[in-house]
């Protein structure tokens, strides 16, 4: 009898035919663009006509989407990780591992020795679909992809594991010109990286690997990136795509089907409809109408005017570019919305040459640019000046509707909404890198889909039962997607769908309103999205209120830019001549600085009049600008005084510390104690990406935070310098400073020496100290700590102990004692001088460059002071706060925003770090942000992770900055 | 501190008149343990709604980014009082709070900032803790109702035990689902009249009960035994994990999920763990263990009637648990689930529950290391372990969460396969 092997897929559907000698006879393979039944139907008619008079089948369904599908036509289903084991067990018995991607998943298949089967978690990338969305991005194929990568030079450090946050790295690469030759090949690096770390968890990888699945089958060059990372030739087999319907096809029972029959039963198929949806958008053709009378769209353009005097606005975005001229009455003369396509230097060249052929006796009085590639364009066109586009924005609203109170932007990547309190923007949110992403997301679908954007919006408008995708992050509603696919929706659902999820992202993840009263009564929408009459419908919907979209609300930036440029004219504008503009060009080349630690890729665009723009730095240094003002950063205070408690020998052997997390704070403490004792001890180094990544391969969790992260790498290290063993011991309790309830360590800092004790194999050859200690009780302490030490090291007499002790607390109070004086010193001079203050909330690690990305120095940049969260939090007297204040770090956070909230200083501002993943932070943002904004005081969160994006960090200190002076202004001006 | 000026205290003049809710978690359990409160004069109602609108409160009231139990236990409790059939100035919420260093302790604060913010604030939010974080004139925790508290836990553990084992293999499909019910109201009806809880009571119901599900007749096939562990919501609760316990039986696969009475003595062990590990008072410590020794009295009764009987597996004492997480991991590890999960998982394999689902919410910051921190190491010490890590959030979905809770079912049959002779399992 014939068996057949189905796999429904994500995106694609493939099937195979084999005998009775398990002989693959017949294969296909296509995309199914979400018609899962119609397709299969169809390809089993084509089985069924390629083997004439056949009947009785054996048939079973396989795949990722296939699941329900295979249910209701009570089919046979086999798990497709299952199907590939036993499909590579039968074809390729010499195999140990089976590295399969496909076009959601990526499986890690051991083979030999212990079976283990690893698929990647709820919130990973790095897989097919990643690849599609990436070369989207760059507007390519992935196979052109896949040649360009060949030509690499360099590779760029990318986050992979979701689309969202390799597109924030990828994004700022193409504004500064990088090549997409580099960025290809950067891109398969990390999709490796991504599914070694994420999925080996600490086995080797190792003996015969296969590849399989339709990325690693049809990417010679991803399967190179493999081979070099695990240093070992894998082989891709034939058939590599059609292991799992294999599988499927192996694993028939004996039972069989009658085909054409089944192919009716399939064809015949209408789905439960059993998704979950919300109300349509429009219920009747009259609302639709109703909608369309209220929001009106298209620009209308008005005349020069006499004098010529014109003004341009130019807004760099991720996706787009948009550009308008102004003319004198603040009318648009000419604009512009055209696509990124990854460079914005030929499209605004373009852009301006059109300007001087179309008006070739304008005389531009000023210009502004905005956006993410504000930097390139400003140096590239010698724009007269650069500004924050929320300034940008709210400038344009004003125009609108005067008495704007709240603005929302949902753009390409970006989310932005702010709140207008008397005049100035008084609170910013944007999206975090988990949940941006957005418009560029209904782009990415519909291209999936096979759609242009508008028309893919537009499907939604008369959608009977859009589809609740909830709101969650874009890798989510991925699989939401994927789920409502198998229950039957229809593109029309699915559209209208990903328009309220796209509403409801930006509402209750980025915003967070409770209610629509909360948000504002004059509410103004904007950017490109907004444009979609969809997402607009269900914005109204979602918060119950009327809302203005301005008819030009993809141009907001830009023209708000022109506004601005407007106001603030030059006395002569230096933008580049319609002369030079026909000789411009462009070269770009990739550098490392060396200029620190941190080694940023540099992107050095020249322009043909030998001016030069450098992007991808994140401090200043390799501008080599001439700042002469001195930084006063306590970041750099405090590294220097961790810097001071050198390593060093002793007589009993070396002690080993992981400088991370907690370490960061209690090194003193550990310093003292054992060098009182006579040991050596020996710190690992400041952190690097490749440090993260020596030990990337023994995290267990992919969603525990950064900082933790590191730790094994950290570890690693030591391991390889060879100390006599290494002390890292869990602590439930820290220090009680006297501020909160209690004085917890948060689960990860107390507990994280037990993950590397347990996933960390190479420490089974060291000495490894992972003790429950308690510093919170000095007199216990001693005892506690000695009778560890004699198990370890023999006899110490306890007397030595408590000595070392004594000497320990005394040197840990003393180091936090000098950090307090110098923050406070800090403090006193900025008064003094009249310079803005950032207090940099965060934990003790977040002092770890690479944690941090250097956002210290970036504040400093700005010409602030930056002091830290422990630095005042003494200054404060125990208060009452609406949440259970339990942990000693978050304790420090609730007092400096406190002391701030009391300075009644204006300038004194509160930054605070979060790193992703961190749960406890879910508290207390909250509460931090409740305490300053009790007393009017702006709140500012910067998430961070592995990104190393800077540029979302620059608009939110900029815009703080902004809306600091502008609050500054208003008080002046009210007295 | 915590700022109380604003907190509503459920007064002893409210516990006349008002109508306390509480969210559910274990059902078994829940049920009974509502009896209990009815029993000291509460007016007391477990909430059994989990329709879309939980979600939906829960999403739009609490952080997004908070724990997924936090979610929907506040989504259930607003979803509720909004329903329009309490009466919002003469209801309270009640809440368990560990007073333990997971966001976990939070939710209460949690819970009155959503109350507040949906215009509820004067909704008295009741803190059930053991640890005197918070008091309430018309609530007290005391020993007698602590005491029968924990004996409603252990008939709960005794029911559910027992159900999970019998169920797969009945004959008459529902039979022990009809047991169980007829326990629960009967054990119900006792505790709403003060009894049930006497020491010979308990040890005759006990065995009363284990004899009822052995009189239910079975036929013994081979099936995939599944244990189920995790962060504690959404172990238990089916809103939680999405009918976890309803899938595997779709899948037939016979399921155990270890006692909540597990659960109450860590925590209780736990604080005379930290004495011996970091010092404190020995009288304090001497207390504990009485306490301990007092209570854990429950846990024999449960272990010998099922033992006694000697048709079904009974489960580990919470000391031997102990001793069975120190390999894994340290004693001294006990925020949320602490050393006891590992040791369920490891009491699980031990007992042919090799194939072990460790749910958790999305970002669960204890599971990072008791949970998918420690698979690697109990896969060193027990080779045969099958273990798969599920997480919960509102956006993860379903289709995705099975996907891989059948890739272990189908490694879990073959196994099976291979182990009986007659191979019908593939």
């Amino acid at each position: 009898m014939l068996r057949i092997g189905l796999d429904v897929g994500s995106t694609t559907l493939k099937c195979v035919v084999i005998n009775e000698n398990d002989e693959v006879i017949y294969k296909k393979y296509e995309r199914h663009f979400s018609q899962i039944a119609e397709k299969s139907a169809n390809m089993l008619s084509e089985i069924s006509a390629a083997f004439p008079g056949v009947g009785e089948v054996g048939l079973s369904i396989s795949g990722s989407a296939g699941m329900g599908f295979a249910e209701e036509m009570d089919i046979p289903f086999v798990q497709e990780v299952y199907a590939t084991r036993v499909a590579a067990k039968r074809l390729l018995p010499e195999t140990d591992v089976v590295i399969e991607l496909g076009g959601e998943d990526a499986k890690i298949l051991f083979l030999t020795g212990a079976l283990e089967v690893r698929m990647n978690g709820t919130c990973a990338g790095g897989t097919g679909a990643f690849i599609d969305q990436m070369a989207t991005l760059l507007d390519i194929t992935p196979e052109e992809m896949n040649e360009l990568s060949k030509q690499h030079t360099k590779i760029y450090s990318i986050a992979s594991r979701c689309g969202v946050f390799a597109k924030s790295d990828i994004q700022p690469l193409l504004n500064q010109g990088a090549q997409k030759t580099d960025i290809s090949a950067s891109i398969f690096a990390a999709v490796v990286s991504q599914t070694i770390a994420g999925l080996a968890q600490g086995r080797e990888i190792q003996g015969n690997v296969v590849y399989l699945g339709g990325p690693l089958t049809f990417l010679s060059q991803l399967r190179e990136f493999f081979d070099n990372a695990l240093q070992h030739k894998g082989t891709c087999p034939e058939n590599s795509l059609y292991y799992v319907s294999i599988g499927a096809a192996l694993l028939n029972d004996g039972s069989a089907v009658n085909l054409p029959e089944t192919i009716e039963r399939i064809k015949n198929y209408t789905s439960s409809g059993g998704f979950r949806s919300c109300r349509p958008l429009f219920e009747n053709e009259d609302e639709y109408k109703a909608f369309k009378e209220r929001h009106k769209t298209g620009v209308s353009y008005s005349e020069l005017g006499e004098n010529k005097r014109a003004y341009i606005g130019i807004d760099a975005g991720s996706t787009t570019v948009k550009c308008v001229v102004i003319n004198e009455n603040e009318e648009i003369v000419f604009s512009k919305y055209l696509q990124n396509s990854g460079n914005p230097v030929p499209i605004v060249h373009g852009f301006l040459r059109e300007i001087y052929e179309k008006f070739p006796d304008i005389n531009i009085v000023s210009s502004a640019c905005t956006g993410y590639g504000e930097e390139i364009i400003k140096n590239a066109f010698h724009i007269d000046m650069g500004i924050v586009e929320t300034i940008a924005h709210f400038s344009a609203a004003k125009k609108y509707n005067p008495s704007v109170d709240f603005i929302i932007d949902i753009g390409g990547q970006d989310i932005k909404c702010f709140k207008i309190r008397m005049g100035a923007i008084d609170n910013i949110f944007l999206n975090e890198a988990c949940s941006s992403g957005c418009g560029s997301f209904l782009q990415t679908f519909a291209g999936a889909l096979g759609y242009s954007i508008e028309e893919f919006a537009d499907l939604g408008i008369f959608a009977d039962r859009p589809v609740d995708l909830g709101s969650r992050c874009t890798v989510f509603m991925n699989s939401s997607v994927k789920q409502a696919q198998k229950e039957g929706a229809s593109i029309e659902n699915i559209s209208a769908g990903l328009s309220i999820s796209v509403v409801k992202n930006a509402l209750y993840k980025v915003i967070r309103v409770a209610n629509a009263e909360s948000l504002g009564k004059n509410i103004v929408v904007q950017g490109g999205t907004f444009l979609n009459d969809a997402v607009l419908r269900a914005f109204e919907q979602e918060i119950g209120t009327a809302v203005t979209r301005p008819p030009i609300a993809g141009l907001m930036g830009a023209y708000g830019a022109a506004l601005y440029a407007k106001q603030n004219a030059p006395s002569k504008s230096g933008i580049i001549s319609a002369e030079r503009l026909r000789s411009f060009k462009h070269h770009v080349e990739a550098i490392t600085c060396n200029g620190c630690q941190n080694r940023c890729r540099l992107t050095v665009n020249t322009f043909d009049d030998g001016s030069k723009f450098i992007g991808g730095n994140r401090c200043e240094k390799p501008l080599a600008l001439k700042n002469s003002a001195k930084k006063y950063n306590l970041f750099d205070y405090k590294k220097e005084l961790l810097a001071s408690y050198t390593s060093f020998k002793d007589k009993r052997g070396t002690i080993g510390i992981p400088m991370g997390l907690n370490m960061f704070e209690l090194y003193p403490f550990w310093h003292t104690f054992f060098k009182e004792l006579g040991f050596g001890v020996l710190r690992s180094p400041e952190s690097t990406r490749r440090l993260y990544l020596k030990g990337q391969h023994t995290i267990p969790s992919d969603t525990v935070c950064y900082p933790a992260k590191l730790m094994h790498g950290h570890v690693e290290h030591l391991l390889e310098e060879g100390v006599d063993a290494i002390f890292y011991p869990c602590l439930s309790y820290n220090l009680d400073e006297g501020l909160g309830d209690n004085h917890f360590n948060c689960p990860v800092v107390a507990y994280y020496p037990e993950v590397i004790g347990a996933n960390v194999t190479a420490l089974k050859n060291t000495k490894y100290i992972y003790d429950y200690l308690g510093l919170h009780r000095k007199r216990d302490f001693p005892k506690k700590i000695h009778a560890v030490l004699e198990r370890e090291f023999g006899k110490i007499p306890l007397s030595e102990v408590k000595r070392a002790t004594r000497a320990a607390f005394e040197e840990y109070y003393r180091f936090m004692a000098r950090l307090r004086a110098k923050g406070k010193e800090y403090l006193k001079i900025a008064q003094e001088e009249g310079l803005p203050v950032i207090v940099l909330c965060g934990r003790p690690y977040h002092l770890d460059p690479e944690i941090n990305h250097g956002i210290d120095k970036l504040i400093c940049d700005c010409g602030a002071v930056l002091i830290t969260e422990d630095s005042v939090s003494d200054l404060v007297e125990p208060f009452p706060t609406t949440v259970l204040n339990q942990w000693t770090y978050h304790s420090r956070l609730y007092a400096a925003a406190k002391f701030i909230a009391d300075s009644g200083d204006p300038d004194i501002n509160l930054v605070q770090l979060v790193s992703f993943g961190c749960g406890v932070d879910a508290i207390t943002t909250d509460e931090v942000r409740h305490i300053l904004e009790s007393k009017n005081r702006i709140y500012t969160q910067i998430k961070i992770d592995e990104i190393t994006n800077l540029g979302a960090v620059k608009i939110r200190l900029r815009s703080l900055f902004a809306a600091v002076e502008q609050q500054k202004r208003d008080r002046v001006d009210r007295q | 501190m915590i700022d109380n000026k604003d907190r509503i205290e459920f007064t002893r003049e409210m516990k006349r008149s008002y109508k306390i809710l509480f969210p559910n978690m274990a059902d078994i359990h829940f049920r009974i343990l509502h009896k209990v409160f009815i029993n000291y004069g509460y007016d007391i109602e477990m909430l059994t709604n989990t329709d879309q609108r939980v979600i939906d409160e829960g999403l739009k009231y609490v952080h997004n980014d908070t724990c997924y139990p936090a979610l929907l236990t506040i989504g259930q409790l607003l979803s509720a009082l909004k329903s329009g059939k309490y009466d919002v100035n003469r209801t309270a919420v009640m809440m368990t709070q560990t007073g333990g260093g997971c966001r976990a302790s939070n939710y209460i604060h949690l819970l009155r900032k959503a109350l507040k913010n949906s215009g509820m604030g004067q909704v008295p939010v009741i803190s059930v803790n053991v640890a005197g974080l918070e008091k309430n004139s018309g609530f007290k925790i005391t020993l007698p109702l602590l005491r029968r508290a924990i004996a409603a836990l252990a008939y709960g553990d005794l029911l559910m035990l027992l159900n999970n084992q019998v169920k797969p293999y009945e004959l008459r499909k529902g039979e022990s689902d009809e047991n169980t019910a007829r326990w629960i109201d009967f054990v119900s009806d006792k505790f709403a009249q003060g009894r049930a809880y006497s020491q010979r009571e308990i040890k005759s119901y006990f065995k009363s009960i284990v004899e009822s599900y052995a009189a239910i007749e079975v036929k013994r096939t081979p099936k995939v035994k599944v244990g189920i562990v995790g962060e504690i919501y959404v172990k238990y609760a089916a809103l939680g994990n999405n009918n976890l316990e309803e899938f595997l039986a779709s899948e037939d696969c016979e399921v155990m999920v270890p006692g909540l009475l597990g659960f109450v003595f860590y925590c209780l062990i736990n604080n005379i763990n930290d004495i011996e590990l970091y010092g404190g008072s020995r009288i304090k410590r001497a207390v504990l263990r009485l306490l301990l020794k007092y209570l854990t009295r429950f846990e024999t009764y449960l272990i010998e009637a099922v033992e006694a009987e000697g048709s079904f597996i009974a489960p580990s004492r919470v000391t031997e648990l102990m001793k069975l997480a120190e390999p894994v991991i340290g004693i001294g590890c006990k925020m949320g689930e602490g050393w006891l999960l590992p040791a369920e998982i490891i009491e699980l394999i031990d007992h042919g529950f090799e194939n072990v689902i460790c749910a958790q919410p999305f970002g669960c910051l204890p599971n990072h290391i008791v949970g998918k921190g420690m698979i690697r190491k109990i896969r060193s010490l027990r080779p045969n372990a099958n273990i798969v890590p599920i997480d919960y959030d509102p956006g993860a979905t379903k289709v995705n969460q099975e996907n891989r809770i059948k890739l272990m079912l189908s490694v879990a049959r073959e196994k099976l396969s291979k182990e009986t002779i007659s191979g019908a399992f593939c």
